[in-house]
């Protein structure tokens, strides 16, 4: 089985205002992918955009894969106009996964990394404490899929239309106080993931984040998307892959400065 | 597969087909070895070693231009000594040639690398990186001053064991001249053409894209212009070439070999597509069969002059 396959697409609408919901059947027989891992989604072959662009799967079945994703460039415009039927040529399942919890999670989702965190929702149902973060009601999405999946919620947006009014991190942090014992997934904006690292960090729990940065290939060869990651033969920090390495890293290893979009 | 022929002989070194790729675009081969059959490749040309371990440029290094991208990677590699113990033995095992891109800070870095790859077994040529444009160093000008490059050329061509490719920078007044450097300096082959400079700006943030400032541009926005080089190359040095630049198709690739390259290099399109090589490949033996034309040095700097 080739991770490299042309896909047709089978279902494509809006969600809310500004983001789709993709799902792809693949035209031969793909690997099953892993929650947290992605893949190159190229929605023309005009040059321009030229090259494929990264999605985390929202969720896989039998011989389809879904990607929730928000219209933000050339690249998501382009895939957005994709009509049933169309034919796209796919690279994946790539990167590394989710390592998946044994128990309770605290799930910390931002905005559209949520479809990131929905495979392991899935993976790892009934057992996850979500702390979901967007800018509004509008991009708290699809939470009629999300809440069966999950423990408990807890919502906050920038502009206070669902829940506390502040970033996501703030009740994280709040929480953390009794449960650092918990391992934290994060997936969302740079700065959001940073300041759910730092929160963990102060309490003592271990963190998982999800990162995303531009790409070239996707499968470790043009390092165009790396991030500098300590290790222990780098404490200082090194390198590493965003596609290949990544993109779930341990928080406490990530060196946030340059890190990211 | 066919009765026709795709073999070329390059300073030498007789490849199964002209398809080679492009350093810096195919890692050190087995990042891309589950997408296609490495064995059908005429070379696989290696991302650039030197000798220490390189942490090359800070982020962003990549951003996306219409029909292009401009990198500024930084020559990020594991170092020759890490590549010859943990890579080599993996690409050893393929039918394929082997050329190692390699890069120096001063003509005795060069010679130091040099004379490591092509002592080691299954290294069957040398590529050497004379115009990458990322680096503000002073090395950048090996590939820019006619009298330094045919220095660093000269020097390398008395260590090195199997056929030295030099490749050249296009941002330079005349590639044609440098061609010549390189090949009066002892140069078996030319490859080019290397990235062209560009800059990409953030219009809100009023700074470069790139922490590099400064990228190279690749991809087929540069095909012409790789084109037009390949050609003043070929009327202007009797060694062989090597194409690139902005090859996507078998038929970008034929250009390029009616305009006088013996091989040619596939860099961007691999991102795009991991099986671009081997479609290129097929796509050449299509041709071959429905011109009638049974061998492909035919093809090679038949452009027309007329």
């Amino acid at each position: 089985m080739s991770r490299h396959f042309a896909a047709s697409v089978v279902e494509h609408h809006d969600v809310n205002a500004g983001f789709r919901l993709l799902t792809l059947s693949p035209d031969t027989p793909a690997l099953p992918p892993e929650p947290g891992q992605f893949y190159m989604l190229q929605a023309n072959t005009t040059f321009d955009p030229l090259l494929k662009r990264p999605f985390s799967f929202f969720s896989a079945a039998d011989n389809t894969i879904s990607f929730l994703y928000r219209i933000r460039g050339k690249g998501t415009r382009a895939l957005a106009a994709l009509d049933t039927g169309a034919k796209l040529s796919v690279i994946g399942p790539l990167g590394n996964a989710y390592p998946l919890p044994e128990g309770d999670y605290i799930a910390v989702a931002g905005g559209i990394g949520i479809a990131s965190l929905y495979s392991l929702l899935g993976a790892v149902p009934g057992r996850a404490l979500l702390f979901w973060g967007a800018r509004n009601r509008n991009e708290l999405l699809m939470p009629e899929r999300i809440e069966p999946l999950v423990k408990t919620v807890v919502m906050t947006t920038d502009d206070g239309s669902v829940g506390e009014q502040a970033l996501v991190s703030v009740p994280v942090k709040r929480f953390l106080a009794d449960h650092a014992h918990l391992p934290v997934y994060a997936c969302g904006s740079t700065p959001m993931m940073k300041a759910v690292a730092d929160v963990c960090a102060e309490a003592g729990a271990r963190c998982f984040v999800s990162l995303e940065t531009y790409m070239a290939c996707g499968v470790g060869a043009c390092l165009g998307c790396v991030v500098k990651i300590r290790t222990q033969e780098h404490p200082q920090g090194t390198f590493r892959s965003v596609c290949k390495d990544g993109p779930v890293f341990d928080a406490s290893a990530v060196i946030w400065e340059g890190a990211g979009e | 597969m066919s009765k026709h022929s795709l073999t070329v002989n390059i300073a030498g070194l007789e490849l199964k087909n002209p398809v080679m790729t492009a350093s810096g675009t195919f890692g050190y081969g087995e990042e891309y070895a589950d997408f296609l059959d490495l064995n059908r490749l005429g070379a696989v040309v290696v991302k650039g070693l030197s000798r220490q371990p390189k942490e090359g440029n800070p982020v962003p290094r990549i951003v996306e231009t219409p029909a292009g991208m401009l990198n500024a990677i930084g020559l990020q590699n594991i170092g020759v000594k890490r590549f010859i113990a943990e890579k080599m033995p993996f690409l050893r095992g393929f039918d394929t040639r082997v050329i190692c891109n390699f890069f120096g800070d001063s003509v005795g870095e060069y010679v130091e690398v040099a004379g490591m790859l092509s002592a080691t077994d299954g290294v069957h040529a040398l590529e050497m990186n004379v115009s990458c444009p990322n680096k503000q160093a002073g090395w950048c000008v090996f590939g820019t001053d006619p009298k330094v490059l045919g220095e660093v050329v000269s020097s390398v061509r008395k260590v090195c064991t199997v056929p030295l490719i030099v490749k050249l920078s296009p941002n330079v007044t005349s590639i044609s001249q440098m061609a010549r450097v390189a090949e009066d300096a002892g140069a078996d082959a030319v490859s080019l053409i290397n990235t062209i400079t560009g800059m990409a700006v953030d219009i809100k943030t009023r700074r470069p894209v790139l922490a590099n400032r400064i990228g190279g541009l690749s991809g087929p926005a540069i095909k012409p212009v790789a084109v037009r080089m390949v050609w003043e190359v070929f009327n202007a040095v009797k060694i062989p070439i090597i194409g690139m630049g902005g090859i996507f198709t078998a038929e970008d690739a034929l250009e390029f070999l009616i305009a006088g390259a013996r091989g040619v290099a596939v860099g961007t399109a691999n991102f795009v597509n991991p099986s671009a090589t081997v479609d290129i490949i097929d796509g050449l033996h299509r041709f071959l069969d429905a011109e009638n034309i049974n061998d492909i040095n035919d093809l090679i700097g038949s452009l027309h002059r007329s």
